[in-house]
């Protein structure tokens, strides 16, 4: 048996058994199977990442077993072993046995813990199989089991309205975007008569510049597929339009969103459009349109970022916005770089969000930034763990030199975009130098807010309930939500003094289950950049056709001029100045700032009223819609004159039977002379 | 036909009438305890009587040339399986009479007798070639079937049972001898095949009256609405042991010779009669259904079954073809068993002082209380309401089958209609005895033991409606056919 296939397999068969046993086990062998399944698919995936590294390994297609042979449409289960595979089976199998590890002391205490670790199984098998799929059927297969672990997971807290909510709204934001894929599959089908990615991609190039009538359009072919399929990416991936689901998402546990809502399915997207690159490569409209989007998320979820109080939407809307940087960096060209992006992000996301999880672990599961400060004391490790995140995500380095993770590879995708020349590109390098301003600034602000300062803890309803409460330390079964907790005050003024602002409650730090993939996290954010940069970006032969390499683009982007180069650092110690200046140094200047940009402000806030208008637009008349069908439709008219008005005749004539029978003798003599008179009248006048 | 080939031909019911009359005689002298010997005696004759039919009917005796006493009763294939089927309900009823009226001291063995009688009156009418012999047979079927009514005739409801269908039964008699004396004024005789070549071609109207009165005074006996008002006064009042026999094989015996007589007789008039049997097979249905909804009393419930499945039963006789009939003859075994086995479990159903248990309250729960039972009776409701993969499914079948290959398209998609209203109380038992809390309150409530020979007939009856029923399925269309084409060999 191929190693590929264990590790796609294994994790499905620790789910079954998870799943299954339940509860009739206690809950550490659910854990134990999962996580040790998880820990062997990772021991077995970094050597065919290294060997593709080395150069050593070759691409391989490992056949499982046949699928459909309908006429022309054959398509069979089969595990694709590529480079970018590689690449997405490490980022995969990694973060998931991280995750699983820290889940044993972040959901130690919660009743579910085996539903939960065979959802996440379910889920790291589902992805696997999205990351290795030879044809597109089988990727759409592994696409909407992620949305389903992820709908599940989501929705974890099932007795929660509000993670009920978030989860359905995932499920129905990415059904809006898989429509786009399916439509992207069939039409896929339909010119190339194949679902193959292999026979896709080498027939793409003689297509270009075919057409196809499209909604009454006579429209390039090529264009339309790819656009299908980028809706597709869209919705999984969070982009502008179908964003509105991630934030939401976050009313999942922390562990789900460090997995699946920033290291690995929303990145789907981003690997799907590199997969069928040499596909987009043929599409110059679609690639446009990828760029455009990118740069717009990018700009969007970094201007809410930094307005958002809850420590898990801020680094939700900085996922989001990291996912425009790899989109944009795909739509100018740099597959490889947007690849790299997403590989250093899966580590230094995963880590800021398990670190997030830390704080609120300590914090009795609040999750609002204004009740946190000075946390640096209490939960050092944590602290070092999310300083490393920060340092990563702003991309703090030294050109020339080196940095931490998030250095070499948003770099790259700048000067790339620069190096690109196209007005498209342009746009983009500067909606990207200003995203990392702002990345730099929300990520700062997240730090001194949580860590610096004065403690604000004693106002919050979780830490005053745990100060009463304090030796009954609740689990993690129903943490309140956070959402829509209108600002008290725009900003909340530091105690007077520190043991006041603690309201007599003591963090504590997180146990090592969790603080271990916290450690191993922060060395891949640490060394990831730096180590694999050179493969990534500038090798050529690494990648081995697995996804479109311009070399001519990749050599540019080392010729940009000095300042673009620079671009990046300047942005970030722009933001980092900011964040100092506004929220240790002067801590009214926030509140003056949104009191005086009043309507901006709330603009931001509201997330570009996002949600409103879309329930507005559609939420709003679907419902309308659905009641008219239900109660007009459905209820007035099926059920009224269907099975019901039946039931009523029914019940009608039962009556009429019964008062018939009433048991007086002549009646029923009467009712049979009746009956032979009636005969005799019918053949008589027949 | 000599005298003795006629006498060989109607062995069995000599047999059963000569042990019928020396137990008359037995049971007057005898102390009431011999009640159970005297039943014995009367289940071993109906054995007796079976087999001697079934060796007729194999060794080839039994056919269209079997006529005896010139043409006044005829032993083919058709009889020949009716009355198989009467033998051996009727033994069945035997099996299970005795201990209900024993619980309550009115056992008597005069019981056995009217039920041999009966036996007689009953094959004598199925083997009828002549409105005379029909006529015999009817009224000796139906005078003990008066007086088994009434049998606990210290019980009021059973008293007033019996009177109902007494007079009732005279009316109908009254109707049926109208008709016959004016088909017997239009054809000038009263034998079947001369009936049937004297009325072909244009038929005057007094001739349509008598056919009319005819099948309206039959109709009486199956129990076809609008002749069925009885029905269920005549089942709820009279003891169970009884109606477990009314439901069975009278009905058979009523069907038979109306099946007969509408081909061997009025075959030529096929048209004149099959529009109203079509309606009352629909009326049947339809007012089966709908009287069953809403009954709290199990007995009217299957009072009202009954009615149901004979508008079933008509649709086969409605199509007018051998294929009709023959998926008539199967529905009707198939009916046989399942009420059989519905009444054998209604019987069971009593508590420890031998009140019976006789509405859906008192069997809430009795999935937990009698679970053999309850599954029993899960078979044999889902059976009659014709779900597959159990028997009563394939009789439902074969019976709509017939009717679409005939045309009668309208009539079996309303009869399929009309089944799922009938599926309501069907499945009502069984959510009722699955579904529901058993009272708790109620001390009496629980369901006292049963002799042994309930439950064989229940387990009998069960298996057979089991998917494994199907199994019989190649034998039972053979002798259906076989006994279907003995009608039409005339034509």
């Amino acid at each position: 048996m191929q190693p590929i296939t264990i590790i796609v397999f294994l994790p499905l068969l620790a789910a079954l058994a998870a799943g299954i046993v339940n509860k009739a086990a206690p809950p550490v062998f659910a854990k134990a199977v999962t996580t040790g399944a998880l820990l062997v698919a990772c021991a077995l995936s970094w050597p065919i990442f290294l060997g593709f590294l080395t150069g050593e390994a070759s691409p391989a297609l490992v056949p499982v077993a046949p699928w459909v042979q309908s006429g022309t449409l054959v398509f069979d289960w089969a595990l694709r072993v590529d480079t970018l595979t590689a690449v997405m089976l490490v980022v995969i199998t990694s973060v998931s046995a991280l995750v699983h590890i820290y889940s044993w002391g972040y959901m130690a205490e919660d009743p579910d813990q085996p539903r939960f670790f065979a959802y996440l199984s379910l889920f790291t098998f589902a992805m696997l199989m999205l990351v290795t799929a030879d044809n597109l059927v089988q990727m759409f297969f592994g696409w909407e089991g992620v949305g389903l672990a992820s709908y599940l997971l989501i929705g974890f807290w099932y007795r929660k309205p509000s993670a009920n909510a978030a989860a359905i709204k995932a499920f129905v934001v990415n059904r809006v975007g898989d429509l786009g894929f399916m439509l992207g599959i069939f039409g896929t089908f339909l010119v190339f008569g194949t679902t193959s990615i292999g026979q896709i991609l080498d027939a793409a190039p003689a297509m270009s510049g075919a057409t196809i009538t499209f909604l009454g359009m006579r429209l390039q072919t090529m264009d339309v597929l790819c656009i299908l399929l980028f809706i597709g990416a869209m919705g999984k991936s969070a982009q502008l339009g179908l964003h509105t689901w991630l934030p939401d998402a976050m009313e999942g546990p922390t562990p789900v969103s460090a997995l699946i809502h920033a290291a690995t399915m929303v990145t789907a997207g981003v690997f799907m459009v590199c997969r069928l690159s040499p596909m987009f490569e043929t599409a110059p409209v679609a690639l446009a349109l990828v760029t455009f989007i990118g740069a717009a998320t990018c700009l969007f979820a970094a201007t809410v970022g930094t307005t958002q109080w809850d420590i898990k939407r801020v680094i939700a809307y900085s996922t989001c916005s990291q996912l425009g940087y790899m989109f944009f960096a795909a739509g100018v060209g740099a597959y490889g770089a947007a690849m790299f992006h997403l590989f250093t992000h899966a580590f230094f996301k995963a880590l800021l969000f398990l670190g997030a999880g830390s704080v609120i672990h300590a914090m009795h599961h609040e999750q609002d930034m204004r009740y946190y400060g000075a946390l640096r004391r209490d939960i050092p490790v944590t602290f070092w763990a999310m300083l490393i995140g920060t340092l990563a995500i702003t991309g703090v380095g030294i050109y020339g030199i080196g940095g931490f993770a998030g250095f070499h590879s948003k770099d790259a995708i700048l000067e790339v975009a620069f190096a690109r020349g196209s007005e498209m590109g342009r746009f983009a390098f500067w909606v990207g130098a200003f995203a990392a301003f702002l990345t730099s600034f929300y990520s700062w602000r997240l730090m001194f807010l949580t860590f610096f300062g004065r403690p604000r803890w004693a106002d919050s309803p979780h830490i005053a309930h745990a100060a009463h409460d304090d030796a009954h330390h609740g689990g993690a079964d129903n943490p309140p939500s956070q959402e829509d907790a209108q600002p008290k005050g725009p900003h909340a003024v530091p105690s007077p003094n520190y043991e006041a602002g603690t309201g007599g409650y003591h963090p504590h730090e997180s146990p090592a289950s969790m603080l271990l993939p916290l450690g191993v996290l922060m060395v891949g954010a640490v060394a990831a950049g730096f180590v694999f940069s050179g493969a990534f970006l500038d090798r050529e032969e690494f990648w081995g056709g697995s996804i479109f390499y311009n070399a001519p683009l990749m050599h540019a982007m080392h010729e940009v001029p000095l300042l673009v180069k620079l671009a990046a650092t300047i942005a970030m110690l722009a933001g980092l100045a900011l964040a100092w200046q506004a929220y240790l140094r002067d801590t009214r200047l926030p509140g003056q700032a949104a009191e005086q940009l009043g309507p901006i402000y709330r603009f931001v806030y509201r997330k570009w009223y996002f949600d409103e208008i879309y329930n507005a637009v559609f939420v709003r008349p679907a419902f309308w819609l659905g009641r008219l069908f239900w109660r007009r439709g459905d209820v007035g008219l099926v059920d009224r004159f269907g099975p019901d008005g039946a039931a009523w005749v029914v019940r009608r004539g039962s009556r009429a039977v019964r008062h018939l029978q009433n048991g007086q003798l002549a009646n029923y003599a009467f009712v049979m002379l009746l009956g032979v008179v009636a005969a005799v009248s019918w053949v008589l006048v027949r | 036909m000599n005298f003795a080939t006629s006498l060989m031909l109607i062995g069995a019911e000599l047999g059963l009438c000569l042990v019928a009359l020396v137990l008359l005689l037995l049971s007057a002298w005898l102390p009431r305890a011999a009640a159970r010997v005297l039943t014995i005696a009367a289940a071993s004759a109906l054995a007796g009587a079976s087999i001697y039919t079934l060796a007729l009917l194999l060794n080839g005796t039994a056919g269209p040339d079997a006529n005896a006493f010139g043409a006044l009763l005829r032993l083919d294939a058709f009889s020949a399986v009716a009355k198989l089927l009467i033998y051996l309900s009727t033994f069945a009823c035997l099996v299970v009479t005795p201990s209900f009226f024993e619980r309550r001291g009115q056992y008597r063995g005069e019981y056995p007798v009217l039920l041999l009688f009966n036996a007689v009156g009953m094959s004598l009418l199925v083997s009828a070639t002549d409105l005379m012999t029909l006529y015999i047979g009817l009224e000796l079927s139906s005078l003990s079937s008066y007086i088994l009514a009434s049998f606990a005739r210290s019980d009021m409801r059973s008293a007033e049972a019996g009177l109902k269908y007494f007079i009732l039964g005279g009316l109908a008699s009254g109707i049926l001898l109208y008709g016959m004396s004016l088909v017997y004024g239009f054809a000038g005789s009263t034998n079947f095949d001369a009936i049937r070549t004297a009325l072909a071609g244009e038929l005057g109207t007094g001739a349509l009256f008598g056919i009319v009165l005819v099948f309206a005074g039959l109709a009486f006996k199956i129990s076809a609405v609008p002749f069925h008002m009885w029905t269920p006064d005549v089942y709820d009042g009279a003891p169970t042991p009884v109606t477990t026999f009314f439901a069975g094989a009278p009905k058979i015996a009523a069907v038979a010779i109306l099946t007969r007589l509408s081909f061997s007789a009025f075959g030529e008039q096929f048209a004149a009669w099959q529009q109203i049997v079509a309606f009352v097979a629909l009326a049947s249905i339809v007012v089966g259904a709908l009287g069953a909804i809403g009954q709290e009393n199990l007995k009217r419930v299957l009072a009202y079954s009954s009615i149901n499945n004979v508008g079933f039963l008509l649709i086969g006789l409605a199509t007018g073809t051998a294929a009709g009939v023959s998926a008539m003859l199967i529905y009707l075994a198939i009916y046989a068993v399942m009420t059989l086995g519905s009444f054998v479990a209604l019987l069971m159903l009593h508590d420890a002082d031998g009140v019976p248990m006789e509405t859906f309250g008192s069997i809430a729960g009795l999935a937990q209380r009698k679970p053999a039972l309850a599954w029993a009776l899960l078979v044999l409701m889902f059976s009659l309401a014709g779900i597959p993969p159990l028997f009563g499914f394939y009789a439902k079948l074969v019976v709509f089958q017939a009717a679409v290959d005939a045309g009668l398209i309208a009539l079996a998609t309303v009869g399929i209609a009309a089944s799922v209203i009938g599926a309501f109380y069907y499945i009502k038992f069984v959510k009722v005895m699955f579904f529901d809390a058993r009272p708790s309150s109620d001390a009496r409530a629980e369901v006292a033991r049963n002799p042994a020979g309930h439950w064989s007939v229940l387990a009998a009856s069960t298996v057979l409606l089991s998917p494994l029923g199907f199994l019989l399925t190649p034998a039972m269309e053979r002798w259906a056919a076989a006994a279907a084409s003995a009608l039409f060999l005339t034509a």
